[in-house]
């Protein structure tokens, strides 16, 4: 064992896949404590109530580091947490004038997709007011809007007619942000100035901005505001627990099998032959595309039928002829002679000897399954729950993100598991010739 | 002394019992293996589809939605709000097992599972619930035969190149194993692991958005171009991106797979001897080499035509190529067994041929392979 991984650390490819494979498996770790399962399906699965703080179809913000044109980068702030700072001061007979001052460093050649604020306010019977103002770096003073408060407002500036018609346009956030004079954006400190004005001695006001640019994040957002990162890290730990299990299953399952048959031989080797050529005749793909369609897409049905489907192939009947062989070896002889019962010879002497042959092909059939949940995602039968990377593909897919120019948006999922496949193939294949002593001088 | 020397009638005899058991050995194994293969594709297409209506699950599903449409079709008709209640109650149910009765749902499941077996393997296939070819057709026979060309072009093309291909490559590296070419496809075959279509995702983003030079999918423009020419080079331009995916993603192991198959035979003694001899390179490849390794290319040939009719479904789908593959994938998303169970019956019989065929092939170009001996 100690040689078969110094040989095997004789290749640059092997060092490499093995790389790739911890790696996954460290992302893989943190993605499930950095967001339980629990959090990243209600994440994954969360609407415009979870998601609203996020532009769609956003590109992720480093894609500025790239551009010489800076896009608009995404934030909320709020003054319940303090990232908006609020001034209370009171007045007479229980009112209390509040200012929020929010300062805007714009830096961006490209206008914001949309500002909201969402406000919200306790009172008794006299509802609070509120004014805000946009401060240009330039000096000029843009009222923004006047209201009384509900218990809750939700203000888009990009829908305020009321604005368009001040600012004499149907686009809010070119006239808000571009120099009178050029028509270009006009780039530096802006500033938001909501006052706000209560009546009564309990009433207070609370304000979220939530400030929409083209970009956000590390992985940008998709259709429905969701943050990328989410469903790119939740997909390594489920496209390793689906590549790891349906190929040690099916290896296992395989080996067991035809360790079984050769030894009991007669009918159930028979047997065992003739499922194998009727599972031939059987369309794998089509198979699992109707269990999907039909019965269930959740990802432990389509990992067990894969597998039952898999056990019964061209593998079983290369099984069968090295086990033909292992079994007249001396060592079962002397194993029969001293009364060892036929399941102790088939686990405890027939398998073990295959298993230098077992991890190669364990590792080398990984990909192969791992891609096979995401074909399937791409086609619309991914597991409805859980966050996958082929799922992601899908969505960009439905959503045309080729054709729209969203590249981010399919690159990300296809770059991860284009790594994921060919680290473990890499490794596979160099684990083939350590102990495979056919290829070795090949 | 006499008796040493064998008469000439004596040596006939011998010979036509020879000859006698030759043909009882090969006949014996042609009704022997032509029946399990038989068998085995019953069984085979039975099973597909007992999974193609879920053992019954999938009439509950066609039953309810049949329902679900003729009752809100009546319900919306304004000419059937006049009737009274008890008439278009009456009404809707006359239409549900009128349609049922088209669906063939009337029918007990076990009766039409037989039914639908036994019409598969006479090949008699039928006509689709759901779906019509695009000149109209319910019949299943002329919706598969509508999509052929489309797969074989697709699927044809790209396999054959990389059949030739791989095997020359393949040669010409292991006559020269080691050098940089070798090493570099050693190194090149994990990219294997990763399907076609995943590559034909890659291949849009840069020729067709980024480059925008082809087209994003489909077969022919729309509108397609009138003149054969014109058509044939728009078909051409439409078929780049799916080929390539397709060639892409098993070049490089393919090549891998036949190089290492050549060098184990190259290996043999009696290589090693035509070298010592003297024989041209060419001699030894063709005469020594390719010669033993011929039944396994033979049979990777065969697959490889068997594969031709499966098409390749997501590759299909991503190109938006109207192929059986992306046929048979939509036929599943609308129930359609009669489809499903009709491909199904047709690669079965195919692949069983294949496997029938190439027993007899392997003892033509194979002088040590006898039909019918363990």
């Amino acid at each position: 064992m100690k040689s078969s991984l110094q040989n095997l650390l004789k290749y640059p490819s092997a060092v490499l896949g093995m790389l790739v494979v911890l790696l996954l498996v460290a992302t893989a770790i943190f993605a499930m404590i950095k967001i339980p399962y629990a959090e990243a399906i209600r994440l994954w699965r969360g609407g415009e109530d979870v998601w609203y703080q996020n532009p769609k179809f956003a590109p992720p913000a480093w894609i500025n580091n790239f551009s010489s044109k800076k896009y608009a980068e995404s934030f909320s702030v709020r003054t319940t947490d303090g990232s908006l700072e609020k001034t209370v001061t009171p007045g007479k007979e229980g009112t209390a004038s509040i200012s929020i001052n929010y300062p805007l460093d714009f830096q961006y050649d490209y206008y914001p997709q949309e500002m909201i604020l969402y406000v919200t306010s306790k009172y008794q019977t006299k509802q609070p007011f509120l004014s805000a103002e946009l401060l240009t770096p330039d000096g000029r003073k843009i009222r923004i809007t006047n209201a009384s408060l509900g218990e809750k407002l939700t203000y888009r500036f990009s829908q305020d007619q009321k604005l368009m018609t001040r600012l004499r346009t149907e686009d809010v956030f070119p006239a808000l942000f571009s120099d009178p004079k050029t028509g270009q954006p006009l780039k530096g400190q802006y500033q938001l100035q909501i006052s706000g004005t209560t009546f009564e001695p309990d009433s207070d006001i609370d304000v979220e901005f939530v400030f929409h640019g083209q970009v956000y994040g590390l992985a940008g957002t998709d259709q429905s505001r969701r943050d990328l990162v989410v469903p790119l890290l939740w997909g390594a730990p489920v496209a390793l627990a689906f590549g790891l299990i349906a190929s040690l299953g099916t290896l296992v399952l395989t080996m067991v099998i035809a360790a079984i048959g050769t030894w009991y031989g007669g009918w159930l080797d028979e047997l065992i032959q003739r499922i194998t050529e009727v599972n031939l005749v059987l369309p794998f793909l089509s198979i699992l595309i109707m269990i999907g369609t039909f019965y269930s897409r959740s990802i432990w049905v389509i990992l067990g039928a894969t597998i039952l489907l898999s056990i019964f192939t061209g593998a079983i009947k290369g099984y069968r002829s090295i086990f033909m062989q292992v079994k007249e070896s001396m060592y079962i002889e002397a194993a029969q002679a001293y009364g060892a019962s036929s399941p102790r010879i088939i686990f405890f002497y027939l398998i073990p000897r295959m298993i230098p042959l077992l991890i190669p092909g364990l590792v080398s059939s990984v990909p192969a399954f791992v891609f096979l949940e995401a074909s399937l995602a791409v086609l619309g039968l991914g597991d409805p729950v859980l966050p996958t990377w082929g799922k992601i593909i899908q969505d960009a897919q439905a959503n045309g993100a080729l054709y729209r120019g969203y590249y981010y948006w399919i690159l990300e999922p296809a770059v991860l598991l284009m790594i994921t496949g060919l680290g473990f193939a890499m490794l596979g294949f160099a684990l083939d010739r350590v102990f495979n002593p056919r290829l070795r001088d090949v | 002394m006499a008796v040493v020397a064998q008469t000439p009638s004596q040596a006939s005899g011998a010979k036509t019992s020879l000859r006698n058991s030759t043909f009882l050995r090969v006949s014996r194994y042609v009704v022997v293996r032509l029946l399990t293969l038989f068998v085995t594709v019953v069984v085979g297409v039975y099973l597909t589809i007992m999974i193609a209506n879920m053992g019954g699950y999938v009439d509950q599903i066609m039953r309810n939605e049949v329902r679900d449409t003729i009752t809100q079709r009546i319900a919306l008709n304004p000419a059937m709000q006049k009737l009274d209640p008890a008439v278009r109650k009456q009404l809707i149910e006359d239409t549900i097992a009128q349609e049922e009765k088209r669906l063939g749902l009337n029918v007990p499941l076990v009766v039409r599972n037989v039914r639908y077996l036994s019409n598969a393997l006479t090949l008699n296939l039928g006509r689709a619930i759901n779906m019509t070819s695009d000149a109209g057709s319910k019949q299943v026979r002329l919706i598969i035969l509508e999509r052929l060309p489309a797969t074989l072009l697709l699927m044809g093309s790209s396999q054959l190149f990389l059949f030739f291909a791989s095997i020359f490559l393949a040669l010409g590296l292991s006559r020269r194993y080691g050098n940089f070419w070798d090493k570099l496809v050693v190194a090149l075959s994990p990219t294997s692991a990763v399907p076609p279509w995943f590559y034909g995702i890659f291949l849009i983003l840069i020729f067709a958005a980024i480059f925008q030079i082809l087209p994003f999918g489909g077969m022919v423009d729309s509108p397609p171009p009138t003149g054969t020419l014109a058509y044939s080079l728009n078909l051409l331009k439409h078929l780049i991106l799916p080929a390539s995916s397709l060639i892409i993603s098993s070049f490089f192991l393919s090549i891998y797979n036949y190089r290492t198959f050549f060098l184990i035979y190259s290996s043999e003694d009696y290589v090693e001897m035509a070298k010592a001899k003297g024989l041209p390179a060419r001699d030894i490849e063709s005469r020594y080499i390719l010669r033993p390794t011929l039944p396994n290319i033979i049979t990777n040939f065969a697959l490889l035509i068997i594969t031709l009719w499966t098409g390749a479904t997501i590759t299909e789908t991503v190109f938006l190529w109207p192929g059986l593959g992306r046929t048979l994938y939509r036929a599943i998303g609308l129930y359609d067994i009669p489809i499903i169970v009709g491909s199904t019956i047709i690669y079965a019989y195919l692949l069983a041929m294949t496997v029938f065929l190439l027993d007899f092939v392997y003892a033509l170009v194979d002088p040590r392979v006898k039909i019918g001996e363990n």
